[in-house]
């Protein structure tokens, strides 16, 4: 801030009761009102809140709003500015121990509180995120870099190239594995696009975020960050990979393929799930337990290939009974180059959007199939409809899921606008994102309150 | 050595040193001399449908092992607002414990055990916490903000708990002072602890996140019996509210106390108010002999800041430990057996600080809670029941290299948690010359408290990010107030002017049975202290002595009596009515009549009784004397009578016709 702010967040009606009595933010102020008397140093108030309370921190540390239309009088009888800056600790390095680099890109794992706006703000540095979690320095030596500073949800193709180029650069300076501090909302995004973009990577990437600001005592960000660094100094999957809680209590962390892993709860900590497949290994504190068998291993060379390209004229189409066509045309019209179709069941979408699809296609749109189940193949052999389509012009993409697919399809026509190019490209896994066979544990969803599951759910943590 | 040091006449010589003087025989002379001073944070639960932050069902209980799953956390401190860690929380921290809870679908979601972010504040219990504020007398806030009080211990699951101030700055008067309040809150309750057995806690989450309000008051109260008094008082209004929480666990209260010079210390979770005095009493007198061992401390040692402790691993073998079971079984174990000399400690360990433990508790206590040691965790050189023979005490001041000043430590311990062993020792001397240490401690029914935690600080207090605050307008305070209950200060004096005796007020505002004694003196129009006793005595006698039905409700006290009025019958039928009442609270009046074998008869059905048992008195007797024929006729129709007509009038009456003839 260039000019000091003595009346941080207020406005209106509060502002002019402030200005009245001359009392500033951080001042000790007494308050005479109808309400009786009120002492405490006034705080700045959050921007979303209402124009008629003033906010105080009392004696005995709570916060307290006093209605501004009950003030009679003010005095501010002191003032002391608190200061919440955290000391930012330089890393303790060890030869013993691996180098890896830590990207710091905003979100949960790496915030704290905004006293201003009462809001978590993503403003904590790598380096006091050592400060936090010193046993991260038993596990390696980590180096941070602040690439950005935005919420997960404001993650997009810039960012993504941007970090891929960075990675690569890490990567040719040698260093032993990569961690992505990441917001959690598009984490799967995130970790599909640096998948494509970064290809034949040596070392680990690994994306980490938390559910739980770590401003909080059960935050899950310092175990996941440890989980992370054990995964990207130690670990021998060099591929990227997104690393949360296994189950919800705080015992491991599951390293997931970033192609194959969604967000599947809004708050969970364990919300991060492996769909169509297994995950690909375990990771503690101390070890990374492999579930895959098969994974691209750790090597020596400096070989990674970094395929920074992305067409933003991408889009999903989630379907709905009903849909019309013209949701369609919109899209087409605005000059939309791909769009990812989320389908119903084995890959469907209404009769009534068929000349729409047809257009698109006339028009040279590149459209794939995906599926709202999340779980399993697309078909569109089965029915008569799914054949239609695809003569239509949508591709099926096999076990894609929606997120993974739409990232890819940005992805291939920032290479090529070629059609059968972009098939070519869409349908040729690179890491897992399509799979030829789904194994039988890749799909499970327990359904509770059926006895044996109440069973294994009383017996293994959750 | 000359002569063999005695611990226990050390214990006695400084116990009267320190002029400690049993609670029975302390007046106010000894509190001002040492300095006495306490106040109260008492916790009481809200009576809501709901709990607080989610809508899972309030008050719902479950047994230790039934519970649906378990799961995992650990807390770990985090900067304060100020950029500051707290002392507890790096306490906390050291312990390394890990956390278990306990989770049973009926009563716990997913906001329990902090997956979900909270819902909007319970609306029942922002009311009734405004309700109790108003009677409190405090300053009802403009806004409710909800604020993260952190802890630590694992008692809830974020590692914090929501909470929410509502008023400041109140009072409540007592019979001879008013004592002033700080604030009230409006909070959830906390886990329920199952176990704490070296580094594992467990946890049940039914109670946690039920409403909870905290009225805290300033430390204005002079002796035990005052606070014990406050504390009714606060327990009293808040449920003349008749929408709180009753039973075990549902008002328990912290009591903070120290003496002159010494420091706020803070008893936890006393679940009875008349355990307020012996604690208070024993806490202070413990302050006080702590301040006497830091002067005692300050001559020996010049420079403190330099202080330190030295230690010796000893070799099982090299002693007679077979014969000290703790130590035998630590060595079963495979745990190290560390000696540890306090320098300058001399007659200290076995100083006086509470009647029944010396200052070495101190240390045992912070062993337990801080190294995770489970307890008997050490024994030492001047113990009061001594274990360990004294020329082995010779060896080990040996090996330590100690002076007769010196004092020794053993503990046990493994090998992991050696190390902060020796840390909470060296760290628990070195506040010995400070004076008292600030800490939470728990309480036992005998007066005497352990070390629980180090007491925690503003610092521990952050915005709540996840819910936004709440405006409370006049509009709605102002209709809350009107629907307030009298207050309990002017139910007191209309007691007194009633003239009920005082013996029973205690029961009356503990049950909230005020209003009914109202209602049966202004509605009924039953004699005050007919109805005071009969609540105060009669009921309370019943309660104590028969099985409460499912069913039973006091306002059922108030039907009875008006049934009787609406019968004809009197009044002091009541009393042979209630223990069926109380036990069968289904069953309608008339029954209970047939029950207790009653039948209506007309007064001068009973009156024209007296002359046939007249004559029947004259021919059975053995004594003579008018009062003896009237006691004997009073006994034979009292059960007739009652309910039927009043004794006086029988009374009158039979004495009537004895001077008729």
């Amino acid at each position: 801030m260039s000019k000091k702010d003595i009346f941080q967040g207020y406005r209106g009606r509060a502002l002019e009761v402030l200005k009245k009595f001359n009392v500033r933010v951080w001042g000790k102020a007494v308050a005479d009102t109808t309400r009786g008397h009120f002492e405490g140093t006034v705080l700045p108030r959050s921007e979303n809140d209402d124009d008629k309370h003033i906010v105080m921190k009392i004696a005995t540390g709570y916060n307290i709003g006093i209605d501004t239309d009950t003030i009679k009088n003010m005095t501010e009888e002191g003032y002391k500015e608190a200061n919440y800056a955290i000391p930012e600790k330089e890393f303790p390095f060890s030869d013993d121990n691996p180098n890896v680099k830590l990207f710091g890109t905003g979100g949960t794992i790496a915030s704290r509180l905004d006293y201003r706006t009462g809001a978590v703000i993503p403003a904590f540095s790598p380096g006091e995120l050592y400060g936090a979690v010193p046993e991260l320095a038993d596990i390696c030596n980590i180096d941070t870099e602040k690439v950005f500073a935005v919420f997960s949800e404001n993650m997009g193709p810039k960012q993504y190239i941007a970090l891929a180029k960075a990675i690569g650069k890490e990567i040719e300076n040698g260093v032993d594995g990569i961690m992505i501090a990441h917001g959690t909302d598009t984490l799967h995004h995130t970790g599909a696009a640096l998948t494509y973009m970064v290809q034949n990577s040596p070392v680990p990437i690994v994306l980490v975020g938390s559910q739980r600001s770590s401003d909080r005592p059960s935050s899950d960000a310092a175990l996941n960050l440890m989980h992370a660094a054990r995964a990207a100094g130690h670990g021998d999957i060099a591929e990227t990979l997104v690393c949360m809680f296994g189950p919800t209590s705080d015992e491991y962390g599951l390293l997931h393929k970033g192609t194959r892993v969604r967000k599947m709860h809004s708050s969970y900590r364990s919300t991060f799930r492996t769909i169509g497949d297994i995950p690909v290994a375990t990771v503690d504190k101390n070890k990374v337990e492999l579930i895959h068998k098969r994974y691209n291993h750790r090597r020596k060379d400096r070989e990674v290939t970094i395929k920074p390209y992305f067409d933003d004229r991408v889009t999903m189409l989630y379907y709905y009974p009903g849909m019309k066509p013209d949701t369609l045309d919109a899209l087409v019209d605005n000059g939309y180059k791909g769009i990812v179709f989320v389908g119903t069941g084995l890959g469907h979408v209404n009769k009534e959007l068929y000349p729409a699809i047809e257009r698109a296609h006339a028009k040279g749109v590149h459209m794939y199939m995906t599926l709202q189940t999340l779980w399993g193949y697309v078909h569109m052999f089965v029915y008569d409809t799914g054949r239609d389509m695809m003569a239509k012009g949508i591709i099926p993409a096999g076990n894609m899921l929606p997120e993974a697919a739409f990232i890819k399809l940005g992805w291939a026509l920032g290479q090529t606008h070629d059609p059968e190019e972009v098939k070519k490209i869409m349908l040729t896994p690179i890491n897992d994102e399509i799979t030829e066979r789904e194994p039988y544990n890749g799909y499970l969803i327990y359904q509770g309150g059926i006895p044996e599951v109440e069973e294994f759910i009383k017996k293994v943590h959750k | 050595m000359t002569k063999k040091y005695d611990p226990v006449e050390n214990f006695e010589t400084t116990r009267e040193k320190v002029g400690y003087v049993p609670r029975k025989e302390a007046t106010q002379q000894d509190y001002d001399r040492i300095g006495f001073m306490s106040g109260l944070e008492v916790h009481q639960q809200l009576l809501t449908q709901k709990k607080l932050f989610c809508r899972c069902p309030a008050g719902i209980y479950h047994d230790n092992d039934d519970y649906d799953a378990e799961l995992i956390r650990h807390m770990r401190p985090t900067l304060s607002e100020l950029g500051e860690y707290d002392g507890t929380a790096l306490m906390e921290f050291k312990t390394r414990k890990e956390i278990v809870y306990r989770i049973n679908n009926e009563n716990a979601c997913t906001y329990e055990i902090d997956d979900t972010p909270p819902f909007q504040i319970d609306k029942e219990a922002l009311e009734i916490a405004i309700q109790i504020s108003q009677l409190s007398k405090l300053n009802i806030v403009g806004e409710v903000h909800v604020t993260r009080k952190q802890y630590l211990d694992g008692s809830i699951p974020t590692g914090f708990q929501r909470t929410a101030i509502i008023g400041v700055e109140g009072s409540i008067p007592l019979k001879h002072k008013t004592v002033r309040l700080i604030q009230l809150s409006l909070e959830e309750d906390s886990c329920r602890e199952i176990s704490d057995v070296g580094h594992t806690r467990v946890f049940k989450t039914d109670r946690l996140g039920m409403p909870l309000i905290e009225t805290v008051t300033y430390a204005d109260m002079v002796n035990p019996d005052e606070v014990k008094e406050a504390c009714d008082y606060i327990r009293f209004l808040n449920r003349s509210t008749g929408k709180v929480r009753t039973g075990i666990g549902a008002g328990r209260q912290d009591v903070n106390v120290s003496c002159r010079g010494g420091s706020r210390v803070e008893i936890k979770g006393v679940a009875h108010t008349r355990w307020i005095p012996a604690l208070t009493h024993v806490e202070a007198f413990r302050q006080y002999a702590l301040l006497a061992i830091r002067d005692e401390l300050k001559e020996r040692v010049p420079d403190p800041e330099n202080y330190s402790i030295s230690y010796q691993e000893l070799d099982y073998y090299a002693y007679e430990f077979d014969s000290i079971p703790a130590i035998k079984m630590a060595k079963h174990n495979g745990q190290k057996i560390i000696a540890v000399n306090l320098p300058h400690f001399h007659g200290l360990l076995s100083h006086f600080t509470q009647p029944a433990h010396s200052f070495s508790e101190e240390f045992a206590g912070r062993l337990k809670v801080i190294a995770c040691l489970e307890r008997p965790n050490m024994t030492h050189s001047e113990s009061l029941e001594p274990d360990v023979r004294e020329e082995d005490w010779d060896k080990i001041r040996t090996l330590l290299e100690a002076s007769d000043q010196d004092a020794q430590i053993i503990f046990w311990a493994p090998e992991d948690d050696v190390e902060t062993a020796l840390e909470t020792i060296e760290e628990r001397c070195k506040m010995a010359f400070d004076g008292v240490p600030e800490e939470t401690r728990k309480s036992f029914e005998d007066g005497s408290t352990v070390f629980e935690r180090v007491l925690p600080g503003a610092d521990r207090m952050y915005p709540d990010t996840d819910t936004v605050p709440i405006p409370l307008e006049d509009s709605y305070i102002d209709k809350l107030e009107q629907k307030l209950p009298g207050e309990v200060i002017d139910r007191y004096q209309q007691l007194k002017q009633w003239n009920v005796p005082e013996d029973t007020y205690h029961y009356i505002f503990s049950k909230n049975l005020f209003p009914l004694i109202d209602k049966l003196v202004n509605n009924i129009k039953l004699d005050p202290v007919f109805s005071g006793t009969f609540i105060g005595h009669k009921l309370k006698f019943v309660e104590g002595h028969y099985l409460r039905g499912e069913q039973f409700d006091y306002a059922q006290i108030g039907e009875l009596f008006e049934f009787l009025k609406k019968e004809n019958l009197t009044f002091d039928l009541a009393e042979y009515m209630l223990p069926e009442l109380y036990e069968h609270p289904k069953m309608d009046f008339e029954s209970i009549l047939t029950n207790i074998e009653f039948s209506r008869m007309a007064p001068e059905e009973i009156k024209g009784k007296i002359s046939f048992l007249r004559d029947k008195f004259d021919q059975i007797k053995r004594k003579d004397g008018e009062d003896h024929k009237v006691n004997w006729l009073m006994g034979q129709l009292r059960k007739e009578a009652v309910g039927n007509m009043k004794l006086t009038d029988l009374l009158k009456e039979i004495q009537k016709q004895f001077q008729t003839n």
